[in-house]
């Protein structure tokens, strides 16, 4: 019988090496699963790449592991939120490498990991600075940037709901990275609100099918915290 | 000429958004960007279907919920609490950008620090290394959709001219803008640079030009 649930973080955080890529799903703490955060910090793996479109608020979550020294290099999209002082604090001191992405260029990269496409072609970015050591082809006329694949050895995800063999659905816009980052990960563990039974969830309505996870573990927390 | 310009009564940033929103067709899809750009759907009457993309994978963004009746899962990409209207859908990150990368949204409103003559636009950065660079979404958004119009302040705070020659600014996108609304005007961007289509009452086009750095003239008809 395929059971992917665990019972514990310590479980389901296991086996995550230091100097990991790590997926973290979110859009700022909305779908940002902050409890695989803590047990990772638990766990211990250290000299990480996180991959986030941004790059924690306040001093918890994510902030928290860059906080504590833990992450090498972040590649995200907009790393200023409303209260972005632990970052800020390793960016002007040096002390983390800053990786800027357009936004829909990461997600396409991440897409692109998943599905086995290495790289691909896109307008976004074009003459700009972020274009700086890319690739340019002219195709049909248009100026394009070679943008490659951006996988992960784990993602970090967080669903509204999970059953046993790691279908998932997800809540409103918590969806956000996380269905992509799903199959972009060697490993991808899941934090669910809720663990129903398998048959429960409409097929209809899974945004993400179990092949693509590998373990779920039962955070029941409630509401998310400020955006 | 500073008298010429102290005749007219700038648009204050609420006006500048009726202004816009008023050209928004019905039946448009239509990203607005975070900050001021937000106000425009607040100025489309509920009457005209307008459908508003977050790029964070809502399509059919509503406006904010009373306080009692807020979703907490539900946020658009400034990352205030929205709300999903009868008919809205959510999608992930990569379909939500395949479709503005993929020409589908008929208007993307941004701000922006400058607009060039020839479309350029920087509104991302402006190379103050002291703070990290945070680009969110802004090039994906200026180089896919449609049509992006710029709603700006024509000056800046010290007076300096937000539209201009060439960009001195990091670049968002390459001749992307097609019009541009400001507190004192409404312009098109097109092959021959800026044209004037509007100015606040009691602005002429020399007092107009005369706080802008790139050449201006008048639209035709």
């Amino acid at each position: 019988m395929i059971n992917k649930i665990v019972q514990t973080m310590a479980e389901a955080t296991a086996g995550i090496r230091d100097g990991s890529v790590v997926l973290l799903g979110g859009f700022g703490n909305i779908g940002q699963p902050h409890a695989l955060i803590d047990g990772l910090i638990e766990q211990g793996a250290k000299d990480l790449t996180v991959v986030s479109n941004n790059a924690g608020v306040g001093r918890t979550g994510l902030a928290r592991l860059l906080d504590l020294g833990r992450v090498r290099k972040i590649v995200c999209s907009f790393p200023r939120t409303a209260d972005p002082v632990v970052f800020e604090e390793l960016y002007r001191s040096g002390r983390i490498e800053l990786e800027i992405v357009p936004q829909g260029t990461m997600a396409e990269r991440i897409r692109a990991a998943g599905a086995g496409i290495p790289a691909f072609f896109t307008a976004t970015a074009v003459g700009t600075k972020l274009a700086a050591g890319k690739e340019e082809r002219e195709i049909a006329g248009r100026k394009y940037l070679l943008e490659e694949a951006l996988g992960g050895d784990v993602a970090l995800l967080e669903a509204w709901e999970a059953d046993r063999w790691g279908n998932l659905t997800y809540r409103s816009s918590a969806r956000n990275f996380n269905p992509i980052m799903a199959t972009a990960a060697k490993e991808t563990i899941v934090q669910a609100q809720h663990i129903v039974e398998l048959g429960a969830l409409d097929p209809e309505n899974i945004v993400t099918p179990g092949i693509y996870v590998h373990r779920v573990v039962h955070v029941p927390y409630g509401e998310p915290m400020v955006p | 000429m500073v008298n010429a310009l102290d005749a007219c009564k700038p648009m204050t940033r609420d006006e500048m958004a009726a202004r816009l929103a008023r050209d928004i067709p019905e039946g448009w899809y239509v990203n607005l960007g975070i900050g001021a750009p937000l106000k425009v759907a607040d100025y489309v009457p509920p009457e005209r279907e307008v459908i508003f993309q977050s790029e964070n994978g809502v399509l059919g963004m509503g406006p904010v919920p009373e306080p009692d009746k807020i979703n907490r899962w539900l946020i658009n990409a400034g990352k205030q609490y929205v709300t999903l209207r009868t008919g809205g859908s959510y999608m992930h990150h990569a379909d939500s950008f395949a479709l503005i990368r993929g020409g589908h949204l008929d208007l993307c409103v941004l701000g922006a620090f400058q607009v060039a003559e020839n479309g350029d636009i920087a509104n991302w950065s402006t190379s103050d290394n002291d703070t990290a660079p945070a680009v969110g979404g802004a090039m994906d958004l200026a180089g896919g959709a449609r049509q992006l119009w710029v709603l700006m302040e024509h000056t800046t705070k010290s007076g300096d001219s937000r539209l201009v020659r060439r960009c001195s600014y990091p670049l968002t996108a390459l001749g992307a803008v097609k019009r541009v609304y400001t507190n004192l005007a409404v312009l098109d961007v097109g092959e021959d640079g800026f044209a004037v289509h509007e100015m606040v009452e009691g602005l002429s086009l020399d007092a107009l030009q005369d706080v802008t750095d790139a050449p201006l003239r008048m639209a035709n008809g």
